[in-house]
């Protein structure tokens, strides 16, 4: 195992280093310098600025110098923010974005997993169809739609919440933490009716039942801890997913995070913060995606079968 | 996203490969649900194909002075801020989307699958490479290829497909790929390795139909996601453009004006979902026909 | 069944319990209430600001901070939009127009107590001349006497430049021209004094981005200082008690919220967040107009939307051709259906009394003569008229106008026409380069002048982007208007070009522009104009207006 791990991060490194070397030409190939606009910047001006961030060099050295910056752990300064380096907004905007993500990951795991659970206790039933059914709006739901929905609803009807912001007024956390979660508790509730169904049905199951003990200890005891193994495999990728994808609930609730950062830096050809993001992601990515890979060896069937071996 | 398999049933699913789909075919016949998707998605994509004939208005035809109005006897579904009639935009947006769903799904599909599955039967340094490539491809910034893939090769339906197709087989080869990992160990295909059976046949015959669970899964939930990716790819000027429209637009355009004129929404958005139900219970009753064993997510 | 029940029972408690973890409590008192009651006043500021330097910023958002913070030579009355005192107490203008010398108030002082001097404003505009600092509005201290060719490098001695101290209240500048508009420039930040002795601290003075302009180290002499500059989330100032005009200003502070999504900012108007949008959404106008009149802030601006279109091309050569397809459109229909806010359809390009200079309408919207001019140029009924791209940046509301506009000349002139949306920098590229057909523009005036309009149509400018001149047209506005002093006979020589502009038709005005803002009641002393322009002196919050019913 320590070997597996040891390899995967080793082979990051020539990965890292393809989507540096892929995304710092591709960003200067686009159409669109981080300095053009609407009213024409003389020549001379553009000069300038060219000199002030290195632009007027050849490629190659920027790139070498890029290279030698970032190794150093500097991820250089933004173009499109005078005076605020990469690495400082980067900063910023992490421990927010982390935060909606850790809340909405809560929001997606309680919704998802008690309505999966719930359903598959009774399956093909009114019990199973009502919140699978839900569950499929859920996942259709693009959250351009779900959260101005919820802030219609919550903030403007009925004036419980906050419509924007985070951490400004109290529960301006909470339509932002749904909308971002929704999708992935309905991919959760999926995942956790399949997992019970296939558990339920087993023969240590029907031990603990024939045992006597009441059926809600067999289900949270017994059944739980084998059915949400597939939810927990879905989990590292989720959470990246949900890192790198906050983009638009960021934009919705005036949420300062590293999503909007993200996109915002691609529309404004900010070289350096297009550069800094996609290293960040890229990192997480690579990170979660072996996570993830780490717990699916973990729970290959041979150690399910000596699980259920045991019980 | 593993699917766990029990061993018994995959073993005997493996002895009659052959009649896979025959038998599929006979067990899918009796799920009436699925049938009844099956029923919905022909009759959408017939509509679709026939909509020149049969739309009650032109999709450009505009009529500014009447505006946005509810549905009424002249426009069942009522009219956009151009006056244009709704139900005729949608039948004309279901010949976008239903074409980018498939289509662009279709291509994730069959690269999702081939690349996850000789990744994970080959293993190994193969294995490697080409799992890393899907990560390097995760991690690239997204817009900015879109915008660069526009200037190279300008703006057309197939770079949209091409697009789409782009981002949404990487997911689809990491599944099948755990899928084929937790497979290649079991009996089935030990004794299939055993017999001396080509590689090519192990993997069409044995592995890519036990993968096809998960798979047929995660399909039903990529088409609608990928009929809205489509709509924002359009922000970025690719794809279709006005007065054409798709349902993913009608949707992201109806969100603006929810307030004032609810039906911009509502209508588009049933269409989706109605698509996306009866794409569900295809997708279910197609997995449990293919799968012996009973029903389960 | 029983148990199952009891199941459900349990999650849905845990599911609620963690939800009400996240909440907290129930939410308190809106900003509107707490803003009234402490006098702070809640901006809606569209962007972000990218840096509080008045030297190096370009846009809005940036101008709207950077006003409450620092204070030019002269200011705006709001209401007529003439100069009216500042930094400098009086002003005289030489007969020729060319020198003015401005006297300054002995007691305006800076934020932490410095007099503002003469020398403060010689340094502050060598500063905004810099070449190696990037000004892009730079441009705008041309009229200067040798700025320009201080600027570009031409020249390395500042001493010939005609900003001149002649003692610590007193500044004499000197002109190239006698420009009736100087005083109005005098307000835009890039003509903003700069505290020397803070920049030098931090940085050296050309430099971009160093940290003289963080909170703490900022040093203004505006009515506001800075407090509080938190990222994409807010921007704090407060009342300067050192500023020379300190009694007269009414509230304790702002606070700027840069909102970039319009309906996020309406909802948070309408949450009672914000007492002031920069904008508001629009399918939103016709609903406040019906509902809700009186928050909503019409007015016209000095700027306008038109297309241009690129005349190098072999089918919009032809100045038939352009007229056609300017006369096909009907802009009055698509001010009223489509942009609904009051935006005024525009037949010349520089707005309507643009400071008492009016064009003469050069068209109308007449499609029987529209086809008539097509015929003459070929392509009777559109037979054979090339299909046409329409380029625009990907927006809602450019979107919608292009959408009518497509319709409208294929209906009444069948030619075809293709939409092609571009994200902003695309688009820009394009258009600079050349690479379109016809694409979607905005113009919005520096200063209240039609020069500002006009001067961007010479040969070869900048902005023109259409490949269009004319010989008489660069004449006019390059040498014989500038040379002209007096008001009438310069406005006459203005009126002249714009007529050839216009006759010509490298570009289609469509409509001029109409600031839109949502308004709280409880905010006093707006004053509408052309520039949407205020004094942050002059608002005041009314506490007993906070209660009022948005929704």
């Amino acid at each position: 195992m320590f070997r597996f791990i040891l390899s995967r991060l080793l082979q990051a490194i020539p990965v890292l280093l393809v989507v540096i070397t892929a995304t710092f030409f591709l960003v200067r190939a686009a159409p669109g310098g981080p300095f053009s606009a609407e009213k024409a910047v003389p020549p001379e001006v553009i000069k300038a600025l060219e000199a002030q961030y290195k632009l007027d060099q050849p490629v190659w050295q920027q790139y070498i110098s890029y290279l030698g910056d970032l190794v150093q752990g500097n991820f250089g300064p933004s173009f499109r923010y005078p005076g605020r380096t990469v690495d400082e907004l980067i900063y910023g905007g992490l421990p927010i974005t982390a935060e909606l993500a850790l809340y909405a990951m809560l929001v997606a795991i309680i919704i998802g997993v008690s309505a999966g659970v719930f359903a598959a206790l009774k399956p093909n039933t009114p019990q199973d169809y009502v919140p699978m059914s839900a569950a499929m709006i859920g996942i259709c739901m693009p959250s351009f739609l779900m959260g101005p929905l919820l802030v219609l609803v919550f903030g403007i009807w009925l004036e419980w919440l906050p419509v924007s912001g985070w951490g400004d007024l109290p529960g301006d956390k909470l339509l932002p933490a749904i909308t971002l979660g929704t999708g992935y508790a309905a991919f959760l509730a999926r995942l956790s009716r399949g997992g019970m169904l296939e558990v339920m049905s087993q023969d240590y199951i029907r031990t603990a039942r024939a045992k006597g003990l009441p059926e809600w200890v067999v289900v949270l005891k017994h059944g739980l801890r084998g059915g949400l193994i597939p939810v927990v495999a879905f989990l590292g990728p989720a959470f990246a997913g949900l890192l790198s994808g906050s983009f638009v609930v960021e934009t919705i609730f005036q949420i300062p995070g590293l999503g909007r950062f993200y996109v915002q830096a691609a529309f404004n050809r900010d070289y350096t913060m297009i550069l800094g993001t996609t290293v960040f992601f890229a990192t997480l990515i690579i990170l979660f995606n072996l996570l993830s890979d780490i717990i699916a060896v973990w729970i290959n069937p041979k150690l399910r079968h000596q699980v259920q071996g045991g019980s | 996203m593993s699917e766990p398999m029990t061993l018994d049933n995959s073993f005997q699913q493996a002895e009659k490969g052959t009649s896979l789909w025959q038998d599929a075919w006979i067990r899918l016949r009796k799920n009436k649900l699925a049938l009844f998707g099956l029923g919905v998605i022909v009759f959408l994509c017939v509509i679709a194909l026939l909509t020149p004939f049969i739309a009650p208005y032109g999709y450009e035809e505009q009529d500014l002075v009447l505006g946005a109005s509810p549905p009424s006897a002249a426009h069942w579904l009522g009219t956009d801020i151009f006056g244009r009639d709704m139900l005729t935009r949608i039948m004309y947006g279901s010949r976008v989307s239903l074409m980018v769903g498939f289509i662009a799904t279709g291509v994730a599909l069959i690269i999702g699958v081939l690349w996850g599955t000789i990744a994970g039967y080959t293993g190994g340094r193969v294995d490697a490479v080409m799992m890393r490539l899907v990560d390097i491809l995760y991690a690239l910034p997204f817009m900015i290829f879109i915008i660069l893939l526009m200037v190279i090769f300008g703006r057309n339906i197939l770079l949209l497909f091409l697009a789409i197709g782009a981002v949404e087989w990487l997911t689809m080869a990491r599944i099948v790929r755990g899928q084929v990992l937790s497979l290649r160990r079991q009996e089935f295909i030990e004794a299939a390795v055993s017999l001396g059976l080509s590689r090519w046949t192990i993997i069409h015959r044995h592995l890519i139909p036990n993968t096809l669970g998960p798979v047929i899964v995660y399909t039903t939930l990529t088409i609608p996601s990928v009929m809205l990716l489509e709509a924002f790819l359009s922000f970025l000027g690719l794809g279709i453009q006005p007065p054409q429209s798709s349902w993913g637009l009608l949707i992201s355009y109806g969100v603006e004006t929810m307030e004032e004129y609810p039906w911009l929404l509502i209508f588009p958005g049933l269409a989706l979902s109605i698509t996306l139900f009866a794409l569900n219970f295809l997708g279910d009753g197609l997995r449990d026909a293919l799968d012996v064993r009973s029903s389960k997510d | 069944m029983q148990k199952n029940n009891n199941l459900s029972a349990t999650v849905l408690l845990f599911t609620w319990l963690a939800f009400l973890s996240l909440v907290g409590c129930s939410s308190g008192e809106n900003n509107v209430t707490t803003g009234n009651r402490d006098g702070v006043l809640h901006w809606g500021n569209g962007t972000d600001p990218q840096e509080l330097d008045p030297h190096i910023v370009t846009g809005i958002p940036e101008h709207h901070i950077l006003a409450a913070l620092l204070e030019g030579l002269v200011a705006k009355d709001p209401a007529t939009l003439e100069a009216i005192p500042a930094v400098a107490k009086t002003w005289d203008i030489s007969d020729d127009g060319k020198t003015y010398t401005f006297n300054l108030r002995n007691n305006a002082t800076w934020s932490n107590g410095d007099p503002v001097t003469a020398q403060d404003f010689a340094w502050s505009w060598w500063r905004a001349l810099q070449p190696s600092l990037g000004n892009q509005y730079a441009y705008m201290l041309f009229p200067i006497k040798n700025a320009e060719a201080y600027a570009k490098g031409e020249i390395d001695d500042f001493s010939k430049v005609g900003v001149k101290v002649v003692d610590d209240h007193t500044l004499k500048v000197e002109l190239n021209n006698a420009t009736p508009y100087f005083l109005q420039l005098l307000d835009h930040y890039s003509m903003f004094p700069v505290h020397r002795p803070t920049i030098e601290k931090f940085g050296k003075a050309d430099e971009r981005g160093s940290l003289w302009t963080r909170p703490g180290n900022f040093v203004g002499n505006g009515p506001f200082t800075l407090k509080e500059w938190k990222l994409f989330k807010r921007v704090d100032v407060v009342k300067n008690p050192n500023y020379w005009d300190a009694d007269k200003v009414k509230l304790n502070g702002i606070r700027f919220h840069p909102v970039e999504n319009v309906t996020t900012e309406e909802r948070m108007f309408r949450s009672g967040q914000l007492h002031h949008t920069g904008s508001i959404p629009i399918d939103k106008v016709a609903t406040y107009k019906k509902d809700k009149h009186q928050l909503l802030h019409t007015h016209p601006y000095l700027g306008n939307y038109f297309y241009r279109l690129n005349t190098t091309l072999p089918h919009l050569t032809d100045k038939r051709v352009r007229q056609a397809l300017a006369m096909a459109i009907d802009s009055k229909q698509i001010t009223e259906q489509v942009t609904k806010g009051g935006e005024v359809p525009a037949y010349t390009f520089t707005p309507p009394d643009t400071l008492g200079y009016s064009a003469k309408p050069a068209f109308e919207f007449n499609p029987d003569k529209a086809k008539q001019l097509l015929a003459d140029a070929g392509y009777p009924n559109g037979e054979g008229f090339p299909v046409t791209e329409l380029l625009y940046n990907t927006s809602e509301g450019h979107r919608k106008i292009a959408v009518a506009i497509q319709q409208m000349w294929n209906q009444y002139l069948g030619v075809n026409i293709v939409l092609n949306n571009q994200d902003w920098k695309v688009y820009l590229d394009s258009v600079n380069n050349g690479d379109y057909s016809i694409a979607r523009a905005g113009w919005i005036g520096d200063y209240v002048d039609p020069n500002t309009f006009l001067d961007m149509w010479v040969k070869d400018g900048g902005n023109n982007r259409t490949g269009w001149s004319n010989p008489r047209y660069d004449e006019l506005i390059l040498k014989l208007a500038p040379q002209t002093a007096d008001r009438k006979l310069r406005y006459q020589l203005m009126a002249e070009a714009e007529a050839i502009l216009l006759e010509d038709m490298p570009i289609i005005p469509i409509y001029i522009y109409n600031s839109k803002s949502l308004v709280h009641p409880s905010l006093k002393g707006l004053q509408p104009n052309i520039l949407n322009y205020n004094l942050y002196k002059n608002l005041s919050l009314d506490s007993n207006m906070s209660e009022v019913k948005l929704n």
